[in-house]
């Protein structure tokens, strides 16, 4: 796929002309929505396939369930909402309906994470990404820009079984040219590095890149991973990451201690132990504000991962490459 | 093809489903036959006489589907499976068992004939709305039989699907509740009642039918009434009794979710009959 444009993209962006194009291939794809397809833009499949779309109203359970019967009767059933109400508000149907039958529903997701912004709290999802890790057999993908977003689309229709795919609301630089190729479930190294390892997915690559970028300023040579797919986590790159790099930080759009960096902790920990830093919410809610702003209060910024890498490397003995 | 004509084949057909329910229960000493008893008339209608389906195929495209969305009825369903060729007979007496195929609540992908995992409550008819969905996009004509339990309607989910299914003018939908009046603890009545359930329902859109469901013939009128009606998705309300057909049983909340003794086990197969 190319990018459609190098301005400043959502990955909610990717979602409805990515289905247009995969059914105008001749994909059997069929689309199920909770009255928020506006937002994810899962509509734009509506307006070119009416009859393949169909709309439950505000009514999550039935959602995942009704997709759950198409994708049973054969079809690649995708359902969309905002990554609080799925997997939030239908948990326990993925899990019995999608998860444990194995059927090739793919959720995907979007104003993920503190980037929703002004809604506030209720609509901030920083708990998601824990939620679909923890159900056995799901892929979980959480891509860093618009370009990634619609090859994971594609990647999840093409490959047989669940799929959760978060995306979020603002608009963020395309990272990625249409040289790009998403790999499910290995790591995208975006900067090599041997003093440390940050690992990041979504938004928060962009502020590990700026956070590298500072870092490299100051003499620190930092390997940046961005983990796009969170199940099956990539846990070669991981444990390599720790042995060459000898300290990791993690940064993500989401409590910290329950989704990547719980994950990137449990491998390290199992294999190679080293110092180990999280960049995320740090168990509690945020609040309402522009999502920029919302971020710096929150402690997800770039400069909070230069502290976490500097303090990391302090740990290990401080040994740099330079 | 699985079908039946004769009134009193139908007969002895529930009635070895009903025994295989009290072994299956009994050997496991765990599993629900109250809410199994009750809906044996409503499966030997659909699976010996009104499905179209072929134990041979348990794939084909072209099969009507029944979906247990009260999943923890396992027994009443192995039992029909069974019966009609999905799988040996025998093969009840594992359920519930380290390594068997019959798990405590229905999974696809174990015995052949399984259409949806269920046992979370509620979820069965947004999944057969799914089902009917495909089934009009392919132009197939199949149709899909949901079977729900009273309780089970006090779940949210059902009534998302209930609003859902008249919107989309299914009517290759029939979903047949279990009206038997007992849920987990203690009466429906008493713990969160459906009131008038035919008139919410037919306020919703769907064409409703109540039947006796230990009435056969009645049951099968109310599955021909529901392939003739148009439009709309056709709910059955069956009026049942829970424990049906064996007399400690009946009609008493102590056996929604347990084995009998061996004791117990003897007299409930002798009150069923051979």
């Amino acid at each position: 796929m190319t990018a459609i444009s190098t301005a400043p993209a959502a990955t909610r962006e990717a979602l409805g002309r990515t289905l247009v194009k995969l059914r105008q291939d001749g994909l059997d794809i069929v689309v199920v929505d909770a009255d928020l397809g506006k937002s994810t833009t899962a509509r734009l499949f509506r307006d070119e396939f009416p009859d393949r779309f169909f709309s439950v109203g505000v009514a999550e359970q039935n959602m995942i369930g009704v997709a759950s019967g198409l994708a049973a009767a054969g079809k690649i059933a995708f359902c969309s909402t905002f990554s609080v109400f799925m997997p939030g508000r239908c948990f326990d149907q993925i899990r019995v309906s999608v998860a444990q039958t194995g059927l090739n529903v793919k959720m995907v997701s979007s104003h993920a994470g503190l980037s929703v912004g002004e809604d506030g709290i209720s609509a901030q999802a920083i708990e998601d990404l824990a939620l679909m890790c923890s159900l056995p057999g799901v892929r979980v993908v959480s891509p860093a820009d618009v370009v990634e977003a619609e090859q994971a689309i594609e990647t999840a229709a093409r490959t047989p079984g669940p799929f959760y795919i978060r995306t979020g609301r603002p608009k963020i630089p395309v990272l990625y040219d249409d040289s790009y190729r998403f790999e499910l479930g290995k790591a995208h190294l975006l900067r090599p590095g041997s003093d440390a390892t940050i690992i990041a997915n979504g938004i928060m690559v962009h502020a590990a890149a700026e956070a590298a970028d500072i870092l490299s300023q100051e003499g620190i040579n930092c390997r940046l991973l961005n983990m796009a797919t969170l199940r099956p986590m990539d846990d070669e790159a991981i444990v390599a990451a720790a042995r060459e790099t000898g300290c990791i930080v993690t940064a993500e759009e989401h409590q910290i201690g329950t989704g990547m960096s719980a994950m990137v902790s449990q491998v390290v920990g199992a294999t190679a132990p080293v110092p180990l830093g999280a960049v995320g919410v740090a168990g509690r809610y945020a609040e309402s504000g522009k999502w920029t702003e919302v971020m710096e209060k929150y402690g997800l910024t770039a400069d909070a991962i230069v502290r976490e890498v500097k303090a990391v490397i302090e740990r290990k003995g401080g040994e740099r490459s330079v | 093809m699985v079908a039946i004509e004769t009134p009193e084949e139908l007969t002895a057909k529930a009635r070895r489903i009903r025994r295989h329910i009290i072994a299956m229960v009994t050997e496991a000493q765990s599993g629900h036959p109250g809410g199994s008893l009750s809906s044996v008339e409503i499966l030997t209608a659909l699976y010996f006489s009104v499905m179209r389906h072929d134990p041979e195929k348990p794939d084909w495209p072209e099969r009507d589907r029944f979906v247990l969305s009260k999943g923890h009825c396992t027994p009443v369903l192995y039992g029909a499976l069974a019966e009609s060729g999905y799988f040996p007979v025998d093969e009840i007496l594992t359920f519930r068992q380290l390594n068997s195929r019959l798990q405590g609540h229905p999974k696809i992908g174990t015995i052949p004939g399984i259409e949806m995992s269920g046992g979370s409550l509620g979820q069965g008819l947004s999944y057969s709305i799914g089902q009917c969905l495909a089934a009009r996009l392919d132009g197939r004509d199949y149709r899909v039989y949901c079977l729900l339990g009273d309780g089970e309607c006090q779940e949210g989910q059902t009534w998302e699907a209930l609003m859902c299914a008249p919107s989309y003018q299914l009517d290759n939908l029939v979903a047949i509740i279990d009206r038997n009046g007992i849920q987990n603890d203690w009466f429906v009545d008493e713990t969160m009642p459906l009131g008038a359930l035919d008139a919410k329902l037919e306020a919703f859109g769907w064409h409703v039918i109540s039947v006796d469901g230990h009435d056969l013939s009645q049951l099968l009128a109310a599955f021909e009434e529901a392939k003739e009606t148009k439009g709309t998705p056709t709910a059955i309300i069956a009026r049942t009794v829970k424990g049906k057909g064996v007399s400690f049983m009946e009609n008493n909340p102590d056996w929604h979710g347990k084995g009998p003794s061996p004791e117990q086990a003897e007299q409930a197969l002798a009150e069923i009959g051979e």
